[in-house]
């Protein structure tokens, strides 16, 4: 399968989830420039962590209108596979691709540490790998990491079981002092209805190598090259 | 003519800059604060044939770029 990587002004884990797809998961990847029309066949993109344009405004805002943005949005539209991570997850906010919004964590602090995430769903293609309820250990590094949707949205977002990770203990349990940025429900990921759009704060791709402290974040990756090899097969 | 933008958090989001800073009045002594929200505040010129299309056309630039409708508010001034 070919992985497709967005590379705004700013973006500064690009290289890792590039390094991560090639040498750990033995995958082909590409990087994309923003400027750029999207251009050639790619299975799954993903738009990296960092501080696309300074966070100026808020954080994606500006993002969501570079030239890439238009074919993300038509990639998307027709069922291609989009995983956010951190910025990347802010910017399908911003775009309208995923509900919701990431406001200033409710601590005001920079978090940077490891957090416990519990498996909510694992009927979509980035957690089909994964048992439900299963603990992945995975590092967190943001200002504006604060899961906000209003009372309707967050409604739909769990009748359509659309929370795929949540924030817990170590016991799995989802408190208050689990959650490290004051995200509602303890949301640390939601997919669109479609379920082939994804945003999460934490770092996968900084979670896939032993030298890293955790090999947790391969589920995710490993999740969607399943998915992408069983609708090829389903294609043949 | 000159556009004066207020962006403000919805009701329901947290503001904890609000609450940090409310904090802070407090501890200089206003103890009479209270419900402190943080914002954002812009200021530019635009050019149009009417009041009501300058309206229009800002109204728009506030819902696609510079506030964000799921968490904030917006309002505006026209000057001139």
């Amino acid at each position: 399968m070919r992985w497709g990587v967005i590379v705004f002004p700013g973006s500064c884990d690009d290289q890792d989830v590039f390094d991560t797809l090639k040498r750990d998961m033995g995958q082909k990847v590409k990087f994309l420039w923003h400027k750029d029309d999207l251009a050639g066949h790619f299975d799954c993109l993903v738009l990296p962590g960092g501080f696309s344009y300074g966070d100026y405004l808020r954080c994606g805002a500006v993002a969501r209108f570079s030239p890439i943005m238009r074919g993300v949005l038509e990639f998307a539209g027709q069922g291609g596979l989009v995983l956010g991570i951190c910025n990347g997850f802010q910017i399908l906010c911003e775009s309208g691709l995923l509900p919701g919004a990431l406001v200033r964590n409710a601590g005001l602090q920079f978090v940077c540490q490891q957090v416990v995430l519990r498996v909510e769903e694992t009927d979509t293609p980035f957690t089909c790998e994964a048992k439900k309820g299963q603990l992945l250990k995975l590092p967190v590094k943001h200002g504006e990491g604060c899961y906000y949707a209003d009372p309707a949205t967050l409604e739909r977002l769990r009748k359509n079981h659309q929370i795929l990770f949540r924030y817990v203990d170590a016991k799995g349990r989802a408190s208050p002092s689990a959650n490290p940025n004051g995200s509602l429900d303890n949301i640390a990921g939601v997919c669109n209805e479609g379920r082939n759009v994804f945003g999460l704060m934490p770092h996968p791709e900084d979670a896939c190598n032993k030298l890293l402290g955790s090999e947790d974040g391969r589920k995710i990756f490993s999740s969607i090259t399943a998915a992408c090899a069983q609708r090829e097969h389903r294609h043949a | 003519m000159r556009v004066k933008i207020f962006v403000s958090l919805k009701g329901g989001v947290l503001d904890p800059q609000g609450k940090a800073i409310e904090g802070s009045l407090h501890t200089l002594g206003y103890a009479e604060v209270q419900d402190v929200r943080m914002g954002k505040y812009l200021e530019f010129n635009v050019e149009a044939s009417s009041r009501e299309a300058a309206e229009s056309r800002i109204r728009e630039m506030c819902e696609k770029l510079l506030a964000n409708p799921v968490i904030e508010d917006y309002r505006f001034e026209i000057e001139g």
